[in-house]
């Protein structure tokens, strides 16, 4: 068995609406920044997994994905995979 | 006297006002905790309003894996009836056990304040005593309430019947969408509650169990919460006229 490490992120889906995402957008112009459009936000899950294989560990996280880190009538998600050891050698 | 559960998750605030409204509209109200299998025998079940599980992650998620929603699943299937209060709605949803889901409030603000809805249909287990679809005045108390479903679902919830409640202005009238202020939350369609398509399972944003009594400012609340006692004193009872068939079948 190896660990593996995966980071599911999570954002509303094109065309609903996200007041977050507007609020964020609205208050760039206090700071003085122009030119940034489609703010959207959302969150992001990471998670390690202990499974044989990288395939089993990464159908564990679509499972996860899928029931409960996103809401599939609203939200979309993208899995990423993690590098465990980068942290460590830096 | 009928006993309905009034589901009780770690996070729920508003179970001990339901159980009080419940009463009041004439059930034995009990709690069921989160963590119990069993509906221990109740003829409906409540889910109350509050921040199940700290709302972490999504409203109502973690709520729809724990051991009494299991039941409460299993009990809706076979024809139980389920009525979610604010984030009991957003739990049901979370299960599917309700059409759509609810996003956060069009104006970002969670909304404490009262509001007005309308019953657009008066022949169901949660609205037949509501009398003539006059609006109803109750609190609202969230901040992910707009109610959300793609074009197509929300054609078929208004098709089948299965819009329960929509917010209205003072006179009744349906309230428009985003900025109206007779839709606190943006809600598409104005739609405050629904219906699953079997018509057992209801959800709503607003809280019936907070004005259940003329002392809270408005008990038109109550006829909501009548409405569920009296259809699961029905569902309870056989049917006057099918028990003689049943003795002589003995």
């Amino acid at each position: 068995m190896s660990e593996y490490r995966f980071a599911v992120n999570v954002l509303p889906k094109p065309g609903i609406l996200d007041p977050q995402g507007r609020a964020v957008e609205g208050s760039l112009g206090h700071l003085g920044v122009e030119g940034v459009s489609g703010v959207r936000v959302g969150r992001r899950v990471e998670l390690t997994v202990e499974a044989g294989t990288e395939v089993e560990a990464r159908a564990t996280v679509e499972r996860l994905a899928q029931e409960l880190f996103s809401n599939p009538l609203i939200e979309a998600y993208a899995i990423e995979w993690v590098d465990i050891h980068a942290g460590v050698a830096g | 006297m009928t006993r309905i559960g009034v589901v009780v998750f770690p996070g729920s605030n508003c179970d001990r006002d339901t159980l009080r409204g419940l009463e009041l509209a004439g059930a034995d109200a009990v709690p069921l905790w989160h963590e119990q299998a069993s509906l221990d025998g109740v003829a409906a079940v409540v889910l109350p309003g509050g921040f199940a599980y700290g709302d972490y992650l999504r409203a109502g998620v973690i709520a729809r894996f724990s051991p009494v929603m299991r039941a409460v699943s299993a009990f809706a299937a076979d024809g139980g009836l389920v009525l979610g209060i604010c984030n009991g709605f957003q739990v049901l949803a979370e299960a599917g056990l309700v059409p759509g889901a609810l996003l956060r409030n069009r104006g970002l603000r969670f909304l404490g304040r009262d509001v007005r809805i309308a019953a657009e249909r008066l022949d169901t287990p949660f609205t037949s005593l509501v009398g003539d679809g006059r609006p109803l005045q109750m609190p609202i108390a969230h901040g992910e309430g707009c109610y959300f479903a793609d074009e197509a679902t929300l054609d078929e919830l208004e098709r089948d019947g299965q819009v329960l409640f929509r917010y209205v202005d003072a006179d009744g009238r349906r309230a428009g969408n985003d900025g109206d202020p007779a839709n606190p939350n943006g809600s598409l369609r104005a739609i405050a509650g629904v219906l699953n398509a079997r018509g057992n399972v209801a959800g709503l944003m607003p809280h019936p169990e907070r004005a259940s009594d003329l002392l809270l400012g408005s008990d038109d609340g109550l006829p909501i919460l009548r409405s569920l006692v009296e259809a699961a004193a029905r569902a309870e009872r056989p049917a006057a006229g099918a028990e003689p068939e049943l003795v002589g079948a003995r």
